[in-house]
This record gives structure tokens, sequence and C-alpha cells, in this order.
């Protein structure tokens, strides 16, 4: 039922992508969006596909998790392929009543796609290949410097990872709340739309009351241990970068390097 | 009247890296009438098992048959289904939702299409039955104690009046002397609406005295299926597998070995005391009444 649903998506395996520091994967992955923005010819995307490519190959995840994400997008694709085809002005190919595509438009529907395909498939490497926890630890280290702003940094990263954390219990008592009530008799599919409403009752009350619960207990879990946010506070396993991560960076400031150069000379 | 599981498998998330079998090859059959135990430890399957019986999960292979018919075939009544075999699960939160008892126990009647008269009808008798008493029932279900909201639960799946009755663990978290009502209430139960009883516990010692027949589940796989006397015969396998047989049976296995001549198989206090009373007995009388 509802247990399939993953969130975080990480897929565990054993590659040098997986034991990259999440610092390096965020900020490499923020690299090639960037990239898949700057440069702007087909040749371009050619380096941008071999980058990812190998990135797909290092990581050890089957190709076929890289491509769940993109059927969130699809319809968002659809819409914006067909827009960008049909209402770009410029040199006529075709023509059918008010219907038009133009070489522009093609040219331009081609690029966008491209964008959006890789924006979604380049993020997926990252979430693939990183743990939910691993990734707010790392955001919290980048955003560190925000502290001095009087940004909370900790307590964000803290609240993030507690939501990351709730995400599957609560998914997993959704499922056993809906079960107890079904085998009630309750009823969570036929209706219309204000019986559904209605239906969703028994499901939601006790949800909300476990939420609560829960959150008590683990507010009072942590200060029985005397957590008290984020100043002076150690972590078990603190982040630091590796050679291999050094090297990882070296890597991205080359591609960037290259997209820049794409750029500048017009390819 | 039964329900027949016929080499049923259950495998989690099948296709992915948290791929889990739950189940392994499962048949059995639970006739009417029947008071049956499940025992096995957390993660053996056990609670798998019970969610196939009134159709609430589907096998990955095998079939579920009620009085012969899959339930699992497209035009099969499910819902229909999930008022003849009851199902309460271990963790009374999970169900409780209205603003008082009597409310939340007419829900299940009510889905069945019972009118709001019919079913307080069928609530008060079920809740009475589970000794929950008259002044609690305008009480907030959230109010009660843990043992009380169990009884609720209990009522709240008995108030349909199913032909079998499903409980997952209902006496965990409940005191010694909470676990003994709740349990002689469903024994109560057993004999007088004479429905059929499935128990699904960790604890022998908790079911070992009501069951009529036991079935030990162990990573999936139905073990023992037998009455209570010789499925502790082998006391030895089931504790190789986390689980333990009453401790009499431990007492009288010692005693036996120590050459006193009593029934191994005892499995509750008042058996053991008798067969205990009665080998003392015979070795007293040859050795004309000299002391122990």
């Amino acid at each position: 039922m509802i247990r399939d649903i993953t969130l975080g998506q990480y897929y565990p395996a054993k590659s040098i992508l997986h034991r990259l520091d999440p610092r390096t994967k965020f900020l490499g992955t923020l690299a090639f969006l960037i990239s898949v923005f700057i440069f702007h010819t087909f040749p371009g995307y050619a380096v941008a596909t071999v980058f990812l490519v190998t990135m797909i190959g290092l990581s050890k995840v089957p190709v076929k998790f890289m491509f769940k994400g993109l059927k969130a997008i699809f319809m968002i694709l659809m819409i914006t392929v067909v827009f960008n085809i049909f209402l770009t002005p410029g040199e006529i190919l075709w023509k059918w009543g008010i219907l038009k595509v133009t070489k522009e438009g093609l040219i331009l529907a081609g690029r966008m796609a491209i964008r959006l395909v890789y924006l979604v498939i380049g993020s997926s490497v990252m979430t693939l290949t990183t743990t939910p926890n691993q990734l707010t630890d790392g955001l919290e280290r980048i955003m560190r410097p925000l502290n001095r702003i009087h940004v909370p940094v900790h307590e964000i990263s803290m609240m993030m990872s507690i939501a990351l954390r709730f995400i599957p219990i609560l998914l997993e008592e959704t499922d056993k709340i809906m079960k107890a009530q079904i085998a009630r008799g309750a009823d969570f599919e036929n209706g219309n739309l204000i019986q559904k409403a209605k239906n969703m009752v028994p499901l939601l009350v006790p949800l909300f009351i476990s939420a609560f619960r829960r959150a008590n207990d683990l507010a009072m879990a942590m200060e029985a241990r005397c957590y008290h946010g984020g100043d002076h506070r150690t972590q078990m396993k603190p982040l630091h970068y590796e050679r291999r991560d050094y090297m990882a960076y070296g890597i991205l400031a080359v591609y960037l390097g290259i997209a820049v150069v794409f750029r500048v000379v017009g390819l | 009247m039964s329900i027949e599981l016929k080499n049923v498998t259950y495998t989690y998330s099948p296709g992915t890296a948290y791929e889990t079998h739950a189940l392994k090859d499962i048949s059995l059959t639970i006739p009417d009438g029947q008071f049956i135990g499940i025992i096995g430890h957390t993660g053996s399957g056990k609670s798998t098992l019970i969610q196939h019986l009134n159709a609430l999960v589907q096998p990955t292979s095998g079939q579920v048959l009620y009085n012969g018919e899959d339930v699992w075939d497209e035009k099969y009544d499910r819902r229909g289904l999930r008022s003849q075999v009851g199902l309460v699960f271990q963790y009374p939160e999970h169900q409780l939702f209205e603003n008082d008892v009597l409310s939340d126990v007419c829900f299940g009647p009510m889905n069945q299409g019972k009118t709001r008269e019919e079913a307080e009808k069928e609530a008060r008798q079920a809740l009475i039955q589970v000794g929950v008493k008259e002044k609690n029932f305008s009480k907030s279900p959230f109010e009660l104690s843990g043992g009380q909201k169990k009884r609720v639960a209990i009522a709240g799946v008995l108030a349909m009046n199913p032909k079998i009755l499903i409980l997952d663990e209902p006496t965990a978290g409940l005191d010694p002397k909470g676990r003994d009502d709740i349990l002689d209430q469903i024994a109560e139960l057993h004999k007088m609406r004479g429905i059929t009883i499935v128990l699904v516990s960790h604890s022998m010692e908790d079911i070992a005295k009501y069951v009529e027949r036991l079935i030990v589940m162990n990573h999936g796989e139905a073990v023992f299926d037998d009455v209570p006397k010789k499925v502790f015969a082998h006391y030895k396998e089931l504790e190789a597998m986390g689980l333990a047989a009453p401790q009499i049976t431990y007492i009288m296995h010692a005693l036996k070995e120590h050459g006193l001549n009593v029934d191994g198989d005892a499995t509750t206090v008042e058996e053991a005391k008798e067969s205990i009373l009665k080998a003392l007995a015979q070795k007293k009388t040859p050795e004309g009444g000299k002391e122990l």
C-alpha cells in the first residue's frame, strides 16, 4: 500500500559517489545545474551529457532509478515543449491554421527539454547517493557562515533532519491506521469529494494525535539528554574532506571552466 | 465456514534493494469455532499473516479462500468479508477517533449500513461484553487507561458481529491483572458468541491456557501447527527461535529428569499440580509413607 512510497529515495550501494562528502556532492550538483544554464549550444550540451553519464556510471545506481524523478515533471516538460514549439516566432517550417512550427521554436524547445531533464537527473544523482541525514549535515556546514548574521542554521537543520526522519514513520503510521479503519468497514476510495473528505476524519484524528504524541516524546527525550541548541555542539561523525573530495572539486572546476570557455567562445 | 490459505507468499517491496520475504509458502485452514493462538517473535510474519485473513494485504503469490471463494477475485466483496472477519490491531490509538466511546464503537456497525439506533444497540452490547462500564460510554476514548482503550478497540470490531475475531497482541502493554482480565473476557466471548478466535501473541505463557491450537511462526514460515501440548514438547527448538515454552514445561521436564514420574506435557499450573501430587502419592505408597 502506502508503504511503497520512498522519500529521500536513497539507494544504498558502494561507490565513490556514495563515499564523497555531502558538501562536495551538494556543491557539485549546484555546479552542474549552473553549467546546464551556462551551456547554450548543442556541443555544450554534449559535454554536459558526457559529464552526467559518467556520474551515473560512477554512482552504481541502476539507471531506471535516475529516470524515476522524471515522471513527476512529465506534465511540465510537455507543456514547456509544446508552448515553445508553437509560440516562438521565426522561420516557419510548417503551418496549419493558426498553428505554426518555427525553426527557432524547435531549437528553444529542445534546449528547454534538455535543461529540465538534466536538472532533475542531476539532482537525482545527489539524492540517490546521499542519505537525507548526510544531506542536512552537509547543508548545515555549508550555511554555517550565516550564523554571523543571526540565522539559526543549526536549529533549521535540526528541524529538517527531524522532519525527514519522521516522514517514513508517519507514512507507516498512516498505513496502519488506514488498515485498522478499513478493518472496521471504513471506505477511503469511493464517494464524491465531500464524502471522501468526511471519510478522512477517522484517519486524520488518530494520525494527528500520534504525531503530537511523538513530537512530545521526542522533545522530552532530547531534553532528558540535555539538548540545548547549537552552541558548542560537536558531532559524532564530523564532516571532513578527504583526498577524493579535493579531486572532485578539481574536476568540477575544470568542468565549469570548460562551460565558461564554451560560452565565451560562443560554441 | 472457514478461511483457507493456499501456498501464500508475501514479499515487501519486491524488486528493490529493500526486498524482504514476510511470508513463505504458508498453507493452513481455520475452521469454524476454533480458538487459535499464533505465536512468534517480532518480525516473524505473524502480523502480516493475520492481515491476509481479512484481505487487508494481497498475497504476492498463493490464494486466500473464505468459504471456498477466492477473496482476491475481481468481483469478491472484500468489505463484506471484513465485517465477517474482524481484526483488532495492536494499538487502540490507531483506531479511536470519535468524541465519545459509544460513537467510536458505532463506527463499524454504521459502516455496515446500520442506523444509529441499531448501531448503538450493537455497540452497547459489545462494550458490556468486553467489560466497559456504562458510565464510561460518554467519555472521550482518549481519557481512558490503556486497558480500557484496548477494550473499546475490541468492542469496536466486535460490534460488527464478526464470525471470526482476530486479535493482534491484545495483551501488549498491560499489567498482569489487565492481561488476565482481557484474556478471560476473550475466552468468555468465544463461549458466549461461539465465534472463532485467533489470538496473536509473543508470550506462550499468556495463551497456553486458552487456545486449543497453536501456530508457531518463525522467519515467515509456520514451523509448528498443533495442539499446545505437542508444540511445547519441542521446547528446545522453540528456545532456538527466541521463544520459550511456559515455565511449567521446564519444571515438569526437570522433575522428570530427577526421577519423578510426572506428565511432561502439562501446560498449566493446575495440570502440573495434579500431576505432581499424583506422582508424589505414587512414590509414597510403596515406601510406606516415608517423608521425601
